[in-house]
C-alpha cells in the first residue's frame, strides 16, 4: 500500500500522477521529450535502455520494468537479453559507444560529481556528440527522481513482468503526454 | 568548465537549459510547480528541502541557490538556512518541517529508505497527504537537478556574492523560460 492515500488504485507512477496531475505534467513533458522525441541522434530503444539501466541500478522494479520493455519493444529483441544489459552491459554485443555512455549514465546513478573527464572523452572518441552526452546524463539523472518518485511514495507494481511486456506498444505508440492514466 | 560545449556563460543548470531548451521547459514548469505553489508548504520550506537535498548531494551551486532563494523567503535569516542544510533537527523549525525534511533526507539516499514510521511522524506533526507528496517530490527532483549540474560539470560560481540577484530573479518572476533566455542578473 502507497504511504498516502492516492485516491486510486494506479499502479507505479500513474498512482501518484492522477493523484497530482499539476506535477505530473511536466513530468511526462520531460520523458516525451527525452526519451520518444524523433529530434534526437539517440534512437528511442537506446534512450529507453539507459532508463532501464539506471532504474535496474535504483533497484526500482516498476520503472525498470517499464522501460525494459520499452527498451524491447523498440530495440525488437527479447527481455533476456535487456536483462543481460543490467547485469553487465559491458558483457554484451551492444556498441562501444552505448557501452560509453551506460557507464556515465551509471556514474550519474551515484552522484552528478562520480561523472570523469576521462569518461566523457571516451564517449567523445567513440563518436558520441555533446547532445548525446548531454541526453544521457539527464535520462540518467531523471530516473533518479521517477525511481525515488515511485518507491519513495511505496507505491504498487504488478510483479508479473508479461504485464509490462503486454502493455510497452501502446505506450510506444501513444507516447507518454496526454494517454490516460487510467487506462 | 562544463564537459560538453553548451556555448554561452549561464550559470550552473540555467547554462544547460540554453543548451536544451527542450527539456528545459518542462524542468522549469516542474520547479515552478513543486517551488513556488503557495497551498500547503510555503516557498520557504520548499526551498528549504530543495536546499537540504542539494548539500545531501554535495551540489555546490543548488544549495546555495536554493538556500539564497530560502533566505530570501525568511526575511534574510542566513543562519537558519545554514542550520538547516547541516543539522535541521536542532533548527528553529516546526516539527512538521523537521519531520518532512526526515522523509527528504531519506528519499536523497533512496526511495526504499522512506520508512511507514517516517510518514507516520510527518502526519502526527500535522503534514498532509499533500505535504507529504510534495516533500517526496521535490526530494526526488533534486536528485535530478544536482546531478544534472555536476554530471555535466556545470559552470560553478564560487563567489557567494553573485548568488542573491539571480535569485530576487526568481522569487520575483519565477521558474519560467526567463532564466535562461535573457540577460543575466547581476545585482
Amino acid at each position: 500500500m502507497a504511504h498516502i492515500d492516492l485516491g486510486n488504485d494506479l499502479p507505479g507512477i500513474r498512482g501518484p500522477m492522477a493523484y497530482r496531475p499539476e506535477t505530473a505534467k511536466p513530468l511526462n513533458e520531460l520523458a516525451e521529450a527525452l526519451l520518444r522525441d524523433d529530434n534526437n541522434t539517440l534512437s528511442r530503444g537506446e534512450r529507453e535502455l539507459i532508463g532501464t539501466y539506471v532504474s535496474s541500478l535504483n533497484d526500482c522494479f516498476f520503472c525498470q520494468n517499464v522501460h525494459g520493455s520499452l527498451a524491447q519493444h523498440y530495440l525488437e529483441c527479447d527481455m533476456s537479453y535487456i536483462d543481460a544489459i543490467k547485469a553487465n552491459p559491458a558483457a554484451t554485443v551492444l556498441s562501444d559507444k552505448l557501452k560509453a555512455l551506460l557507464s556515465i549514465a551509471a556514474s550519474v546513478q551515484k552522484g552528478g560529481r562520480s561523472v570523469t573527464t576521462g569518461q566523457i572523452e571516451k564517449a567523445r572518441t567513440l563518436g558520441a556528440t555533446d547532445r548525446e552526452i548531454h541526453d544521457t546524463v539527464l535520462i540518467a539523472a531523471a530516473f533518479c527522481m521517477y525511481n525515488r518518485y515511485v518507491d519513495g511514495l511505496a507505491t504498487w507494481a504488478p510483479q508479473d513482468r508479461q504485464f509490462y511486456v503486454d502493455r510497452a506498444p501502446r505506450r510506444a505508440a501513444e507516447g507518454y503526454l496526454d494517454y490516460d492514466l487510467h487506462k | 568548465m562544463p564537459h560538453i560545449e553548451v556555448n554561452n556563460d549561464f550559470a550552473g543548470i540555467r547554462g544547460l537549459m540554453a543548451f536544451r531548451p527542450e527539456t528545459a521547459e518542462p524542468l522549469a514548469a516542474l520547479a515552478e510547480v513543486l517551488l513556488r505553489d503557495n497551498e500547503g508548504l510555503t516557498r520557504g520550506e520548499r526551498e528549504l528541502i530543495a536546499t537540504r537535498v542539494s548539500y545531501l548531494n554535495d551540489c555546490f551551486y543548488c544549495h546555495n541557490s536554493h538556500g539564497e532563494l530560502a533566505c530570501l523567503y525568511l526575511d534574510g535569516d542566513r543562519d537558519l538556512v545554514d542550520q538547516v542544510r547541516k543539522d535541521y533537527r536542532h533548527a528553529a523549525i516546526s516539527d512538521k518541517l523537521k519531520a518532512l525534511l526526515t522523509i527528504a533526507s531519506k528519499v536523497q539516499q533512496s526511495g526504499k529508505a522512506v520508512q511507514p514510521e517516517d510518514i507516520a511522524a510527518a502526519r502526527q506533526a500535522g503534514a498532509t497527504d499533500k505535504d507529504i507528496h510534495d516533500t517526496v517530490l521535490i526530494a526526488a527532483a533534486f536528485c535530478l537537478f544536482n546531478r544534472y549540474v555536476d554530471g555535466l560539470g556545470a559552470t560553478t560560481p564560487t563567489d557567494l556574492s553573485t548568488y542573491p540577484a539571480r535569485a530576487r530573479q526568481v522569487a520575483e518572476r519565477g521558474y519560467g523560460s526567463h532564466i535562461y533566455s535573457t540577460a543575466q542578473p547581476v545585482r
